[in-house]
């Protein structure tokens, strides 16, 4: 009975495979459309159809079909659910998006066992690319950008540093890496805090920051309310990041974050892989159209959707159209290109992204608060990675 | 309750209500029909089973003994803990790992159970919830255990009696979950078709009364409080085992706030309640997420709103008052 | 020394005042009315966007656009009570939890659409921003000017609900609906013009609260659970409950996050749970 259950749910399964059209290749992107981190989505979203927009929706003769899915938040059940079912039931070819790591982890099993081509387009844990053999980032890895900054502040001038991160997953790998850095470089931590994930008030952490007096100040907070209103608390503590240097990765000085922040942001120090406000020709022309098509500057998001495009373009057309895995993934291996971000690769190695980090400050321009990119660390390849396989 | 019904004695009438009636029978047949039907939504199927199951181990205390929870999560989280840390520290037999889910929320549920049979009302709802979010925090910050908010790596399943590993279209995972929804419900049906089950009820109606009828009301919650949190905590370990990862949403609010909703929307206080709402909910927001990835909120709000206003207390409970209502008419 | 202890009293202090503003209107709705409304932080956000919109679309002051905030939120609200609540006032909790359940999911896509996800950005006018520092201890001048704003409040809904001719009916209404309708008070405005000053309430404290914690479509549901922890903790219905409630877990938060940053997390809700069993009825309530 159970045997002839499983046969005939498969023998229904392959029956309604044939229906894929000869001449497409589908997409499945998987993102948190809805709740909390909303907003990713929609900006990496935004940034996949203006590439399609751009560069119309055939490839290699053949044509693209997109279907989108909502995990709703944090939900690596359903992610995997959804990327089974995509492949089972939709067919897709590629899975892409995954703005969140644990999500990008569970359905890189099944990329695995399904030998399907997978785009993490956002998600920047480490390990993530280590989940399955068909999968590529094309976004940044959480040590990759603070591992650089910690380098950076030690040759810079930076001797002691107090560091405060919120206390789960990417909090934890960002100030590591940062700490490891600085520390080998012979910086010295004086003090770390770790701070609630679920945290509207950052008053009494930036007192307690405040009483030592440091000589600088690492941060780390996910991105949405939280950067505003950490730099809020630093303006009415009184810390002027001119003085005491305050540092940390590019999201905690994102667009909205700025805008709600006012003068008080002045000087803060971030090392991010992109920002709207970086100065390239291609760049401008990207922030350009995307301000057109949506009324908005593009962030970090929009760029890992972008560079994700790019390269499920850019394979399939090496590939003139197959999208075996196999094929798709030995094609993106060592595959380089000139981004809106500026020269980036893919490590043909791990599969992950090889990038500039740029050392950035907040300066006012034309009446505006902006990142002014000031310093960069060219090549730089995930640093964890790299000290596995040493 | 009917007249007739009631002037019998309480035993007969358990055994009347015990007695299988054509629908009940004709919902588990219809259960197996997605195999045949929808075989490309097997994986959707197994995952409404274990919600089913969960939704299930909420009415047992809500809607039969009156324990309005909002931290109800805690247990499925345990559950779906200790399966996937079972698994990836090398024991990954699916069957004993159920049975260690359920052991270690059990446990928890017990101990949680003398604090809980204590209160009511508001502080009840917000004690269970804030028990919940002090263990989603306590997951969280055992960052090396869990793996944090990354989630536990690792898990690896054995084939269920060596034979049925978990493939990609959920054959597997489906059979395994409703064959285990089935088992859980036979034990739920039994529980609320017993004297014990009759007297819960009476606790919920009136806490006072059944003291002075010789009912210990709060040796009566704690069983049932224990009960419930195993079943969900055997709903959290199938989730881990059927998808392999387990993640500190599992602990969520979120989720204990989604079971609640489905519970409600179903019909708290009746059997199929649970399994309805999970049906529903479940695949209406498959549907209208599949739709408009941004704003299925509004459906699924809207949906709610819906059946407040035309099938108040719940799908089932609307759909009872129709019938009745319908009945008597003719 | 002292200074500490001081600056993190007054930071304590101005967030619970934050609470506050947020949860009164639904310590009177669920403790007179007895009605779960869980789209409460609805109308708090309701509130939010229209301050962001007045302020950043139409270019009107900061104070300019709270009374807006206060009015729309109370309006809209009045509409759902005539229109939606009201139909459920005898019914089960359960159900009254799945209504406003649903109205939140459809008020967080709503704001979605219209708004987009993105976090709004609010820009305080230059005086409400920055500190002022007396005696070696620095104030947050916006700070200040939340706990002025509850005080004030408080003052002003104590006083027109012990002191007035209306609260006196408001109260009899809500004591005893049958009584009060046999003394001829019109028990149905009274019901609506409570909900709509809960809800109005709450809109003011979501504009108030955008500059500490900024304003997205998740608020109806993020601050939903800090709303319930006052409230219950406070005591259904009691206004000066939910002002010692959210002052008490305001101080505790932020002083646990100072003192013992390790227990920053589980702080808040360790408290809640302590006084809850010392007190299952809240601090003031009454059952």
């Amino acid at each position: 009975m159970r045997k002839a259950l499983v046969a005939a749910a498969i023998f229904a399964a392959l029956g309604s495979g044939t229906a894929s059209a000869q001449g497409t290749i589908k997409i499945g992107i998987i993102l948190p459309y809805s709740g909390q981190f909303a907003d990713g989505a929609a900006q990496m979203d935004n940034a996949i159809k203006l590439y399609v927009q751009q560069n119309g929706d055939t490839v290699a003769g053949k044509k693209l079909e997109f279907i989108r899915k909502d995990t709703g938040g944090i939900a690596p059940d359903v992610a995997k659910r959804l990327a089974q079912e995509l492949i089972v039931r939709d067919k897709v070819d590629i899975l892409a998006g995954f703005l969140l790591t644990p999500n990008a982890l569970s359905a890189g099993d099944v990329s695995a066992e399904a030998k399907k081509f997978m785009v993490v387009m956002n998600a920047a844990t480490s390990i993530i690319t280590t989940k399955s053999p068909y999968m590529v980032r094309t976004s940044l890895t959480t040590p990759q950008v603070n591992a650089s900054l910690g380098t950076w502040a030690y040759k810079n001038g930076i001797r002691k540093a107090y560091t405060m991160h919120s206390d789960y997953g990417p909090g934890i790998d960002a100030e590591g890496a940062f700490s490891k850095a600085f520390k080998e470089a012979g910086g010295e931590i004086i003090g770390t805090v770790k701070m609630a994930v679920a945290n509207p008030d950052f008053s009494a952490y930036v007192q307690r920051a405040k009483d030592l007096n440091p000589e600088s100040i690492y941060v780390f907070v996910p991105g949405g309310a939280q950067p505003a209103a950490f730099g809020k608390a630093l303006a009415e503590r009184g810390i002027d990041p001119q003085k005491i240097k305050v540092m940390g990765q590019g999201e905690i000085t994102d667009d909205s974050a700025l805008k709600s922040m006012g003068d008080g942001a002045l000087g803060i120090i971030t090392a991010f892989h992109y920002d709207p406000n970086h100065q390239s020709a291609m760049n401008k022309k990207f922030v350009a159209d995307f301000n057109a098509a949506y009324g908005r500057n593009p962030d970090f998001f929009s760029m890992g959707g972008w560079d994700g495009m790019h390269a499920i373009y850019a394979v399939l057309k090496k590939t003139n159209g197959d999208a075996d895995g196999e094929k798709l993934i030995s094609a993106v291996k060592g595959m380089a290109w000139e981004s809106p971000r500026g020269p980036i690769s893919i490590d043909p190695e791990t599969r992950d992204i090889i990038q500039t980090v740029y050392i950035r400050r907040v300066e006012k321009a034309g009446g505006k608060l902006v990142n002014v990119e000031f310093d960069k660390v060219e090549n730089v390849k995930d640093p964890v990675k790299a000290a596995m396989k040493k | 309750m009917t007249a007739a019904a009631a002037a019998t004695s309480p035993h007969a009438w358990l055994q009347a209500q015990a007695r299988w009636n054509r629908t009940e029978i004709a919902f588990w047949l219809a259960t197996l029909l997605p195999f045949w039907l929808f075989p490309d939504y097997l994986v959707l199927a197994s995952q409404i089973a274990i919600t089913a199951l969960f939704a299930l181990s909420l009415d047992l205390i809500l809607g039969y003994a009156g324990i309005v929870s909002l931290g109800h999560a805690a247990f499925f989280g345990l559950g779906a803990y200790t399966a996937g840390l079972a698994a990836k520290y090398g024991w990954g037999e699916p069957l004993t790992g159920l049975m260690l889910g359920a052991l270690a929320a059990g446990i928890v549920g017990y101990a949680a159970s003398f604090i809980i049979a204590r209160f009511r009302h508001l502080a009840l709802i917000m004690i269970t919830l804030g028990m919940g979010l002090l263990l989603a925090e306590l997951a969280n910050s055992l960052h090396w255990l869990t793996g944090g908010t990354d989630g536990l790596q690792g898990v690896k399943m054995w084939p269920i009696f060596n034979k049925f590993r978990f493939d990609l279209y959920g054959t597997t995972a489906y059979s395994y979950s409703l064959i285990v929804l089935f088992l859980c419900f036979l034990v739920a049906r039994r529980i609320i078709n017993s004297p014990f089950g009759l007297s819960l009820r009476g606790i919920r109606e009136n806490p006072l009364r059944m003291p002075a009828l010789g009912a210990s009301s709060r040796a009566h919650l704690r069983k049932i409080y224990t009960i419930s949190a195993v079943l969900a905590g055997i709903a959290g370990a199938l989730l881990a085992q059927t998808t392999e990862t387990v993640s500190l949403e599992v602990l969520g609010f979120q989720r204990s706030a989604d079971v609640l909703v489905i519970l409600i929307l179903g019909g708290a206080g009746r059997l199929y309640g649970g399994l309805v709402g999970a049906i529903i909910f479940m695949v209406a927001r498959d549907q209208f997420s599949g739709n408009t990835p941004q704003f299925w909120y509004f459906w699924i709000g809207a949906l709610l709103i819906a059946v407040v206003m035309f099938l108040p207390n719940g799908i089932l409970g609307g759909l009872a008052k129709l019938s009745s209502a319908w009945r008597s008419r003719a | 020394m002292i200074a500490p202890v001081i600056g993190v009293l007054f930071d304590g202090f101005a967030y619970g005042m934050l609470l506050f503003l947020l949860s009164v209107g639904l310590s009177v709705t669920l403790g007179m009315m007895n009605f779960v409304n869980l789209a409460h932080c609805a109308f708090a956000m309701l509130g939010g966007y229209v301050t962001v919109t007045l302020m950043n679309r139409l270019g009107w002051p900061f104070f300019a656009s709270l009374p807006f905030a206060f009015l729309l939120a109370a309006l809209v609200s009045v509409v759902f009570e005539r229109t939606l609540y009201r139909r459920l006032y005898r019914a089960s909790e359960l159900d009254q939890v799945l209504l406003t359940i649903g109205l939140a999911f459809v008020s967080v896509a709503a704001a979605a659409y219209v708004y987009g996800t993105v976090q709004q950005p609010v820009q305080m006018p230059s005086y409400l921003r920055g500190s002022v520092t007396v005696l070696g201890v620095s104030f947050g001048v916006y700070r200040l000017f939340l706990i002025g704003t509850a005080l004030a409040i408080t003052l002003l809904l104590v006083g027109a609900l012990e002191y007035t001719r209306f609260g006196a009916q408001v109260r009899a209404a809500v004591d005893n609906q049958r009584m009060a309708r046999g003394l001829g008070i019109n028990v149905e405005g009274a019901f609506a013009f409570t909900f709509a000053l809960g809800s109005g309430l709450a809109g003011l404290g979501g504009g108030l609260a955008i500059d500490i914690v900024g304003l997205d479509p998740s608020f109806a549901f993020t601050y939903l659970i800090y709303v319930l922890i006052v409230v219950s903790v406070g005591g259904l219905g009691s206004i000066g409950g939910s002002f010692a409630a959210a002052t008490l877990i305001g101080i505790s938060d932020v002083a646990g996050k100072y003192y013992v940053p390790e227990l920053g997390a589980f702080l808040i809700y360790l408290v809640m749970i302590v006084l809850l069993m010392w007190r299952p009825a809240g601090l003031f309530g009454r059952r």
